[in-house]
């Protein structure tokens, strides 16, 4: 990618969220939650990409920082009554903008046992935060605890949806695409090398979990406005996993494949609902021929996980230089 | 001046087996010193107690006149010490390019912010690098590679690209451990000639570990004999040559 | 005091359950060093077989009895035992050669299918596993109830895990399993098919699984088809917390985490109880980062 116009790309992509909000009255609601779905997926799974992808460092705890970032966000505007059009985009901005600090700073806690700990041992740990942080979730009254804490305001919109993720991706790749972000991928390749070559390679691992879980956390705002309801079941570890599954489907180290790759497996589950809803299907005398698929899908799902990783183990998007090592 | 770099009775031990027994070292700006000794003698053992990959269980080590013991590698090589791997240790999966590029990090005059805002100031630093980095590889005849990533490269080519990456740092001092391992006789000819080559137009000092005897001899102007993690022997080539216990050493008893 | 020992075997019984589970993680992880995720389903599956099976064992020898109860034991754990051999042979064998992340989300991916799978045709909501063991009266000894079915659990485990010692420690296929978890290469060249030893570990660990499935239901009888995704992390913290591949390691951390977790949730709060083997795990590695009797791995430079 040329990122010569990056900056002139990310306008671009505002401009084009902003006319695409102004027009989501006419969009179908149900499409209109599928596409903040993806715009949180893409969020989720490109910042968790610098840390699992490009730095190598194997995180499985990626949906503790979104919980952090959709509670600490929701508490805020809850605060808030009705506010004018204008208000309420600026306190969701600081709301969201709160959400990713407090999951940066949690991301920071996460990142100082990478200092001592490796491949899967660290795995192991980021998905203890993660449990830890919705056990601890789970045991806070104030934000209704296990039973889950309503969100008021459903102020998540496509611009904030996909301005957002068109920040990330820039952050990520503006990161990568530098003398000093290369440090990332030596890292991922050798970090005895990285470190002999002048290195700091704590200060890139304790980076990349610090820049991804902010990321994180301004997701988890943007979910917690769209669905306006959250429990901390819903920021569990198989959450986490399916932005793993992101990751690597996306090709490990690639922003425009672990991009597609959100998108996919965002719209899979979605896409096999639909088939299930269809009636009448030419041939068939049942009145849902395909309504088997709307039980299944979730097998279906992992099925295709499963044919998928047997079929193309690099990733469905990979590129040459993106083929993981070891 | 004090030398550049000096281990004073620089120890280390792995449980039982001590590695690295007192070894007092000096070497000067410039200088082109060879680390010879029988396999597990300890040489890159010393290596690894120069860089900071382990730290010494007693003894001194000083750079230009300071301590480095207790430091970290990124720190010691930043000072101006870098080095290259017995088994090559290249970002495989990164370009020839990007493998030296890297390096340039240590050089940066802006940080992350600068990579963020990729304003005029970035795109002129990140274009010298560029120019910086190919310049280097055209010295070493990788040019031509300058995209693939590096594990495509012939071994021989690996062993000069971790060469130049070493040197991107900028290095006072350059620790080669055992560069002609894997090469054939030409190649090994064509390596003499750019260790040679290296220290004279980069004005750096380099210890050099080596198996090759003959390419040992050819180019040490002193060389410094192993055994056991014990120096047992230090001078000339030919003073070396002629040491009744280095001959022992390498006979084995 | 009393209360004390009565949280104790608690801790003990539960803990024992995940050393089983904890076993098959570290043997896979042993010899082919990548996370069996699906491990914690296989346990469920266990559970299950036992719940389909009683009813049929039943006909032939009457139910609740201990001759019943090891009838279903056996053909659930060698049922699984089939069932781990041939996920191995169908999902990761295709994988071998590849990078270990490949092989941990293509687990993943069959950890979903079982459960999914198994929310279809068991059908999500709870079951009431059948009483096959006969409970003897609870046994009083100074104040302390004991039910025997802890008892049993404790038993039960213990007899597997030395049997599991004796083939790891005494039989040519356990030879061949430490020799290829030591070094892989080297082993195929002494003879030792790498393949059969592979299906065998896959095999050994999900027959624990299953084993630790059923003492389970014994215990706590409402089973689904999720359950098993706590109990498997909790086995694999285990492992990581007694240094993963150290089978005695994996049978310790499971205690540890067991005893712990059940004297936290009874004495100081149960509501957090799902936290405390993460926070015991990551206390643990801060100061010993290759876990209580892992081999520390000094990378050679
Ligand atoms: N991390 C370590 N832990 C334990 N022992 C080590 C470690 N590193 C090196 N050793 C031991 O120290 C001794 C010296 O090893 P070293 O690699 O320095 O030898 P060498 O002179 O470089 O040999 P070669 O010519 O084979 O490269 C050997 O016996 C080696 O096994
Ligand atoms: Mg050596």
């Amino acid at each position: 990618m040329n990122f010569r116009h990056a900056k002139t790309i990310l306008l671009a992509a505002w401009g084009v969220s902003l006319l695409a909000s102004l027009a989501a009255s006419r969009i179908n609601p149900y499409w209109l939650y599928v596409f903040y779905d993806i715009g949180i997926g893409i969020v989720m799974a490109v910042s968790l990409n610098l840390i699992n992808g490009y730095t190598g460092q194997f995180s499985l705890g990626h949906a503790g920082f979104m919980a952090v970032g959709a509670y600490v966000s929701a508490v805020i505007t809850n605060q808030c009554g009705d506010l004018s059009m204008f208000a309420a985009n600026g306190i969701f901005a600081l709301a969201l903008l709160a959400g990713g600090l407090s999951a940066a700073l949690a991301g920071l806690l996460v990142g100082i046992p990478t200092l001592r700990l490796r491949g899967d041992y660290l795995a192991i740990v980021t998905l203890g935060f993660g449990e830890i942080i919705r056990v601890l979730l789970q045991n806070m009254d104030k934000v209704g605890a296990a039973r889950g804490l309503s969100v008021m305001h459903g102020w998540t919109n496509l611009f904030w949806t996909f301005g957002l993720a068109a920040v990330t991706v820039y952050v990520v790749a503006a990161l990568v695409n530098s003398t000093y972000g290369r440090g990332f991928m030596a890292v991922h390749d050798d970090e005895v090398a990285a470190e002999a070559m002048g290195l700091n390679t704590t200060k890139y691992k304790v980076t990349a979990f610090v820049v991804g879980a902010f990321f994180a956390g301004i997701a988890g705002g943007l979910y917690a406005h769209s669905k306006q309801f959250i429990t901390p079941g819903g920021f569990g570890f198989m959450q986490s996993i399916t932005f793993v599954v992101m990751v690597i489907l996306g090709g490990m180290g690639n922003t425009i494949g672990v991009i597609l790759a959100a998108i996919l497996l965002t719209l899979l589950p979605e896409g096999l609902r639909m088939l299930a809803g269809i009636e009448h299907l030419a041939g068939f005398s049942a009145n849902r021929p395909l309504s088997w698929l709307g039980e299944t899908r979730m097998i279906i799902y992992s099925l295709l996980l499963i044919v998928l990783m047997l079929a193309r183990p690099q990733g469905l998007f990979s590129r040459k230089r993106n083929a993981p090592v070891k | 001046m004090p030398a550049l770099l000096q281990l004073d009775k620089a120890t280390i031990r792995f449980g039982g087996l001590t590695a690295v027994s007192e070894l007092d070292l000096q070497i000067g700006r410039g200088e082109l010193v060879a680390l010879i000794g029988p396999n597990g003698a300890g040489k890159t053992t010393a290596f690894n107690l120069i860089t900071g990959v382990y730290q010494p269980t007693s003894g001194a080590i000083f750079f230009d006149g300071q301590s480095i013991v207790g430091q970290k590698p990124y720190r010691i090589t930043a000072r101006g010490i870098a080095r290259t791997f017995q088994n090559i240790r290249l970002f495989p999966s990164l370009s020839v390019f990007d493998n030296v590029r890297t390096v340039f990090h240590l050089h940066l005059r802006g940080d992350v912010r600068h990579a963020l805002w990729r304003g005029q100031g970035y795109h002129a630093e990140e274009k010298s690098i560029a120019q910086r980095v190919l310049e280097l590889l055209e010295i070493f005849q990788l040019g031509k590679f300058r995209d693939e990533p590096a594990k495509s490269l012939s071994y021989g080519d690996q062993r000069r690209l971790e060469i130049v990456r070493a040197l991107a740092a900028e290095p006072r001092l350059l620790l080669l451990d055992e560069p002609a391992a894997g090469m054939n006789a030409t190649e090994k000819v064509e390596l003499t000639r750019l260790i040679r080559f290296i220290r004279d137009k980069f004005q750096i000092a380099i210890l050099l570990v080596e198996h090759d005897m003959q390419l040992v001899m050819g180019i040490g102007e002193r060389i410094v004999v192993l055994d056991y993690g014990v120096k047992i022997a230090e001078g000339s080539p030919e003073e070396v040559r002629a040491n009744p216990k280095v001959i022992a050493a390498y006979l084995g008893d | 005091m009393t209360e004390f020992l009565q949280q104790l075997i608690n801790g003990l019984a539960f803990g024992s359950i995940l050393a089983l589970i904890a076993i098959g993680y570290t043997m896979v992880y042993g010899i082919l060093r990548f996370i069996n995720f699906a491990h914690g389903d296989i346990f469920m599956l266990g559970a299950f077989a036992g719940f389909y099976l009683a009813p049929k064992i039943a006909a032939l020898i009457p139910l609740p009895s201990i001759a019943g109860t090891l009838v279903v034991l056996g053909i659930s754990m060698a049922l699984c035992a089939g069932l781990g051999g041939l996920i191995e042979r169908l999902a990761y064998r295709p994988l071998r050669k590849r990078p270990k992340l490949t092989v941990l989300i293509t687990a993943i991916g069959v950890s979903l299918f079982i459960e999914y799978a198994g929310q279809f045709f068991f059908g999500a909501a709870p079951k009431k596993f059948p009483d096959i063991l006969p409970v003897w009266q609870v046994t009083r000894i100074g104040g302390l109830s004991l039910n025997s079915n802890q008892l049993v659990v404790l038993g039960v485990s213990l007899v597997l895990l030395l049997a599991l010692r004796f083939i790891v420690l005494k039989t040519k296929i356990g030879t061949a399993m430490r020799a290829v978890s030591f070094n892989p290469e080297a082993a195929a060249l002494m003879g030792v098919n790498t393949d059969h030893v592979i299906s065998f570990t896959f095999a050994l660990g999900s027959a624990l699984a299953a084993a630790a499935g059923i003492l389970w239901a014994i215990n706590y009888p409402s089973i689904d088809p999720l359950m098993g995704i706590l109990p498997g992390l909790k086995a694999f913290v285990a492992a990581v917390l007694g240094g993963i591949g150290s089978l005695p390691g994996a049978a310790l951390g499971g205690i540890i985490i067991g005893v712990t977790e059940t004297l936290v949730s009874g004495y100081i709060s149960s509501t957090y109880r799902d936290a405390i083997a993460f926070a015991v795990l990551i206390l643990i590695l801060l100061v010993k980062p290759s876990g209580l009797l892992g081999k520390k791995e000094i990378e050679k430079v």
